[in-house]
């Protein structure tokens, strides 16, 4: 994996460097899109308790890529295409209850999880690294690969721009913004839309199964930490963004392979974040850095 | 008995001071006549007919299972009649949602739910607007902020408004929740039993708050209760509902053991402590509710 494993003290040699490589700036130019478009969504999905929704539609990931590639359509295709039906399914099958279904949800998991071990097995062994889709490489990103990550995540946050406050009332009191004309249920089905192409950016760079790691721990860290909505969000796309190139730089110069490292940044942070919450709460009133010192 | 009628006659005298006679001759807020509503083939409750001006706190009572919230939402507009007539703001239900502050029966926020009192507050005044608010300073921004703290201050909320609202206590909660309902300057609060699952001294506080806001601020107040003994001193008017009929008016006229007996279709006693709460014997409860609070409360 590692392109260069020296790393002297001259930082900012090493990080022109680093960016001498055009594989490398494409990594750092899609982490960046794909950190802050999965942190934007992935605050809605904590708030909302989607979670599960969000592991659903990312598992999916695995059988889209993995047909897709089977299929000679390449990979992208594959992503955008089965997380956004997936999540239509999720929306069609919750109905009219308020509450997330977790029993289908997890039924149509299921089948597509098996439908993905399936389409590897026909490709017999030639699919390029099942262990890349499953834990995301930051190799070989091309150009065009960034230009449709950035377009997708244009119209993602444009979408959650002008749905932002609504979606934000029906999240948090979805009873009384249905009361004041605010369409609960409509808005419930962009979300997952939007869920599901944040989810198939994300899953081309942690990885199907650590998307969780940009899209549900920078937002419960920030969250954690703020209960303002607007900082609370900023924050979280800030951590994701940092977790992203935090793990490029760490994966670059070592044998390890970048999934590992953003999680586990992530992780850390909110590790961290939790302290400081217990810290608040055992001395109230008094500022963090106080009781620390 | 005379001196245990006293509440309820008190809580009528001074309304007609402070309903002005301009108001008072103007149309209802609300207004239902021989209002009917079928669920599923049943008839839930029928021949209600009830009006409630400007200023005025009206009760809704009655077994469980009844249709209290269904009421509720059929002034909403959100529940067709089967029968009858509704007017709400001299308007169809529905068409008149920004004048109705409206709060859902059991609602509230665990501890994971991470955003500020004030927040859920402010929701309620522009949180149906599409688009995100830009953090530029001008007059509409301050006037929000502004109307936001002054309702927050109305309801006593002040002190834990800035704290995040899954950390508050029930009380608190449904206090930041009326602010959010009041924000922006209803005309009519419908309440779903904003009492339930509150500890009585924060009954008491909630009941006390409501009626200053309904008799103080001129908003007419409809409250499904399932007690009426906090609010009795703060009621102008109660409507029983009951399968088939419906009987409504002042409570000392509506309280009584032949209204309900007349009502219910068995024999109902209303007692009345020297405190002035109420003890209804052979309550009018619907068959098959295990509620088991040994008959000791209206509703």
């Amino acid at each position: 994996m590692s392109a260069d494993p020296l790393w002297s003290w001259n930082l900012v040699g090493d990080v022109r460097q680093m960016w001498s490589y055009p594989f490398m700036v494409n990594a750092f130019r899609a982490g960046a899109i794909v950190a802050v478009v999965s942190a934007a969504v992935g605050w809605f999905v904590v708030l909302r308790r989607q979670t599960f929704a969000a592991h659903t539609v990312s598992a999916v990931a695995f059988p889209g890529a993995a047909g897709a590639v089977l299929l000679g359509v390449g990979a992208v295709s594959g992503y955008f295409t089965l997380c956004v039906t997936a999540a239509l399914v999720i929306a069609a099958l919750r109905g009219t209850g308020d509450r997330e279904e977790s029993a289908l949800t997890g039924t149509v998991q299921a089948f597509l999880l098996a439908c993905g071990y399936l389409f590897t097995a026909l490709y017999k062994g030639l699919l390029e690294g099942p262990q890349t889709i499953l834990f995301g490489t930051f190799l070989g990103i091309t150009t065009t690969q960034v230009t449709v990550l950035l377009g997708v995540g244009i119209a993602v946050l444009a979408v959650l721009a002008l749905i932002g406050r609504p979606l934000l009332f029906a999240s948090v009191d979805p009873r009384v913004a249905a009361a004041r004309g605010v369409p609960v249920r409509a808005l419930s089905v962009v979300f997952l839309v939007l869920l599901g192409a944040a989810t198939a950016e994300a899953s081309q760079i942690t990885g199907t199964l650590l998307v969780f790691a940009l899209m549900v721990i920078p937002a419960a860290t920030a969250q954690t930490l703020t209960a303002r909505p607007a900082a609370s969000l900023l924050l979280a796309v800030a951590l994701a963004l940092a977790a992203t190139w935090a793990g490029l730089i760490a994966a670059y110069c070592s044998p390890y392979p970048l999934g590992f490292f953003v999680t586990s940044f992530a992780f850390t942070g909110y590790v961290l974040a939790l302290g400081v919450r217990v810290l608040r709460t055992a001395v109230p009133g008094r500022p963090v850095g106080e009781v620390a010192s | 008995m005379i001196e245990a009628m006293e509440p309820a006659v008190r809580a009528v005298g001074p309304r007609a001071v402070r309903v002005p006679a301009s108001r008072q001759a103007a149309e209802p807020v609300l207004e239902l006549c021989d209002a009917a509503v079928r669920v599923g083939g049943r008839t839930l409750w029928s021949g209600v007919n009830l009006a409630v001006g400007a200023g005025e706190f009206t009760a809704v009572l009655g077994p469980n299972g009844v249709g209290k919230s269904t009421l509720v939402k059929a002034l909403l507009g959100a529940m067709p009649l089967a029968a009858g007539e509704v007017r709400v703001l001299g308007d169809r239900p529905g068409r008149a949602g920004h004048r109705i502050g409206y709060l859902p029966q059991r609602r509230s926020f665990d501890a994971s739910m991470r955003i500020r009192g004030i927040d859920v507050v402010r929701m309620g005044l522009d949180g149906d607007r599409w688009g995100v608010p830009l953090p530029i300073p001008g007059p509409r921004r301050r006037a929000a902020r502004e109307r936001v703290d002054e309702v927050v201050e109305l309801v006593g909320a002040s002190a834990y408004a800035h704290r995040p609202v899954g950390e508050c206590s029930g009380g608190e909660q449904q206090r930041l929740l009326i602010a959010q309902a009041l924000v922006r300057r209803p005309q009519l609060l419908l309440l779903d039993e904003p009492l339930d699952s509150l500890d009585l001294s924060h009954q008491g506080g909630i009941a006390a708050l409501i009626g200053r806001i309904c008799h103080q601020e001129g908003v007419a107040v409809v409250m499904v209760a399932h007690d009426v003994n906090p609010i009795l001193h703060h009621l102008d008017r109660v409507v029983y509902l009951a399968r088939g009929g419906s009987a409504s008016g002042a409570p000392q006229e509506v309280i009584t053991s032949e209204t309900l007996t007349g009502l219910y279709g068995t024999p109902v006693e209303v007692l009345r402590a020297s405190d002035g709460r109420l003890v209804v014997v052979g309550r009018p409860e619907s068959a098959g509710d295990g509620h088991g609070d040994g008959g000791g409360h209206v509703g």
